[in-house]
């Protein structure tokens, strides 16, 4: 019980934080949707961790090093500590630039600007709606499950097919009520301020956890005579890669490329106060990456050199996801257990807001096409409608969803991934032509369809494609259909090419 | 230093990032830190002070320029409106 109360009390701290926000709100819809363009470095760094992180980081991490061993932290963490701000600097300053000086709120309105085409937002659309709900669904569910397994046993007459606890259609439901709040009295602002307030509980909590757990594991008096007690009972293949695939391992370094065409991730840079607002994320990323990931990392890995935990798992009586949660229940007070829950929660929560307003400004940016300046209080109103309309349909789908959905992750990403050289060659590229755009999305979403049906809809999480990732064929395929079109088909138009590029020296 | 060896510094992190010389080395680190988690680790904070780098020695200027002008303009119009 006294971790339902520390998860209650968190959710109205939100609800809270949500109110306060709106108290700043502006009544426009460039506040809404864009916070006016006031995002400062802080915020702009706590917004695109917190918005990139996602329950994995946490509980997903733990499970998959107890089965992979130390090497996830180099699969996932490391690569995107270095990848992740080149996206930053590379598209994020760019499309800020951009966002500002034409004035985007959206990723399409950018790429219908720059390919001269309103047909090209109809293609896109889809895609990125189709890529970016199951990635939404995820965090439902998943928050629903969290929920559902700190209060099992909680509720001694009520509940019995959800273990005595909050069933997670309610956990779930309970999640996307509070987000919708604040996200529909605040918007970007209160969901910048809400990012900032879970990325540092998600943060704190992940390092004080590993301090309690270290001397869980170790079983020593001291704290170092207690890590290295941990890591020697650790087989030497868990403390290796020697069970990893190198194809696999380099294919993962294509995927922290996603995040520079997440939909959400794009509105976020079109946030910043300015340019200067960038440095801090670009610098302090990887940093922050390893301060959630390492300790995660090695508490799965210790995990694995543990006989208790070890015999849960293999009588299928725990799940890898569940493993943090367990170490944590058997070491230390109910209170750090409801904390910790809270810190699950935040990340999953820090990245549904974003997607909410995300998919709520696309509909009525690019479905609707409402500008800015245009009966901006009824904007305003559409995207809150739209907002709310986004989260019901989530929702809904949330509750009849395969659960086989959490192997569609690693599928968003991919599918992102593969279009990241399309906003590559938009910004930087004057060769790129309107087909050759088509050609790039058209192949990704092809190909992504026909691997994903190879592949049993995802049910094959072993699936590979000339013996490679699906992600290789994905990216390589998009980039090769993207350059061939392009350099057969009609260049844009000079007044187009000359909104983006500086003139050419003749 | 110019932007070419800077993004040649990036590829060599990139490269280092496979390490397969610490592929199947079990060994322990100060008796406790796998090392080729030692090593990602290390990596890590190589990229933050490499990326300090880029901040401080090839920010692209302009473009606080560019979005500024146009942005005054824009906020100019639609007060017009």
């Amino acid at each position: 019980m006294t971790s339902l109360i520390i998860i209650v009390c968190y959710l109205f701290v939100l609800l809270a934080l949500g109110l306060g926000s709106s108290r700043l709100f502006r009544g426009t819809s460039l506040d809404y949707l864009l916070a006016s363009h006031s995002i400062g470095p802080f915020l702009l760094l706590m917004s695109l961790f917190g918005t990139t992180m996602t329950a994995f980081s946490l509980v997903g991490s733990t499970g998959k090093s107890f089965a992979a061993g130390m090497g996830v932290y180099g699969l996932m963490a490391s690569s995107s500590a270095l990848l992740h701000p080149l996206c930053f600097f590379v598209v994020g300053l760019k499309v800020w630039s951009l966002g500002k000086r034409h004035g985007y709120s959206t990723q399409i309105e950018f790429f219908r600007d720059r390919l001269d085409s309103e047909k090209f937002g109809w293609v896109l659309f889809p895609v990125a709606v189709g890529l970016i709900v199951p990635y939404v669904l995820i965090g439902i569910i998943g928050g629903g499950d969290t929920i559902n397994a700190v209060s099992r046993g909680v509720f001694e007459t009520a509940f019995a097919d959800s273990h005595h606890g909050i069933p997670p259609w309610l956990g779930s439901l309970v999640i996307c009520g509070v987000v919708l709040t604040y996200v529909f009295l605040g918007g970007m602002r209160g969901t910048a301020w809400a990012n900032a307030f879970q990325t540092t509980v998600f943060m704190a909590l992940g390092v004080l956890t590993f301090f309690i757990l270290v001397k869980g594991l170790g079983g020593k008096d001291g704290f170092f005579e207690s890590l290295q007690a941990a890591s020697e009972a650790v087989s030497p293949e868990k403390r290796s890669r020697s069970g990893m695939p190198h194809s696999l391992y380099f294919a993962f370094l294509l995927v922290p490329f996603s995040i520079g065409m997440f939909p959400h991730i794009f509105q976020h840079w079109l946030t910043a106060r300015d340019a200067n607002a960038f440095k801090l994320p670009i610098i302090a990323h990887p940093l922050f990456v390893m301060i959630v990931w390492a300790p995660c990392v090695l508490i799965g890995m210790w995990a694995s050199g543990n006989s208790e935990i070890t015999t849960l798992v293999s009588s299928g009586e725990l799940k890898p996801g569940g493993i943090l949660a367990t170490l944590v229940k058997n070491n230390s007070t109910e209170v750090l257990s409801g904390l910790l829950t809270a810190g699950v929660l935040a990340a999953i929560m820090s990245s549904l807001d974003s997607q909410f307003l995300c998919l709520g400004t696309m509909f009525t940016k690019d479905v609707l096409r409402r500008r800015e300046g245009a009966d901006d209080h009824q904007t305003v109103i559409l995207a809150r409608s739209f907002v709310v309309g986004v989260v019901t349909v989530c929702y809904v789908l949330s509750l009849v969803a395969p659960r086989g959905v959490f192997n569609l992750g690693v599928w968003c990403f991919s599918g992102f991934s593969a279009l990241f050289p399309l906003i590559v060659a938009a910004l930087y590229w004057r060769g790129l032509t309107r087909m050759g755009a088509y050609a790039a999305v058209l192949t990704t979403a092809g190909l992504w369809l026909f691997l994903f049906w190879q592949a049993d809809f995802a049910a094959n999480t072993h699936y590979s494609f000339l013996g490679l990732h699906p992600i290789v064929s994905l990216c390589a395929a998009s980039t090769i259909a993207l350059i061939a079109v392009s350099l057969v088909t009609p260049k844009l138009r000079d007044e187009t090419l000359a909104k983006f590029f500086p003139p050419t020296k003749n | 230093m110019n932007r070419a060896a800077v993004w040649c510094v990036l590829l060599v992190l990139v490269a280092l990032h496979h390490d397969f010389w610490f592929w199947d080395d079990p060994s322990l680190v100060g008796g406790w830190l796998p090392i080729g988690l030692a090593w990602h680790l290390g990596l890590s904070i190589a990229a933050v002070l490499f990326w300090a780098f880029v901040v401080k020695s090839v920010w692209p200027r302009d473009l606080e320029a560019t979005a500024g002008v146009d942005a005054a303009a824009q906020s100019d119009s639609e007060v017009s409106q």
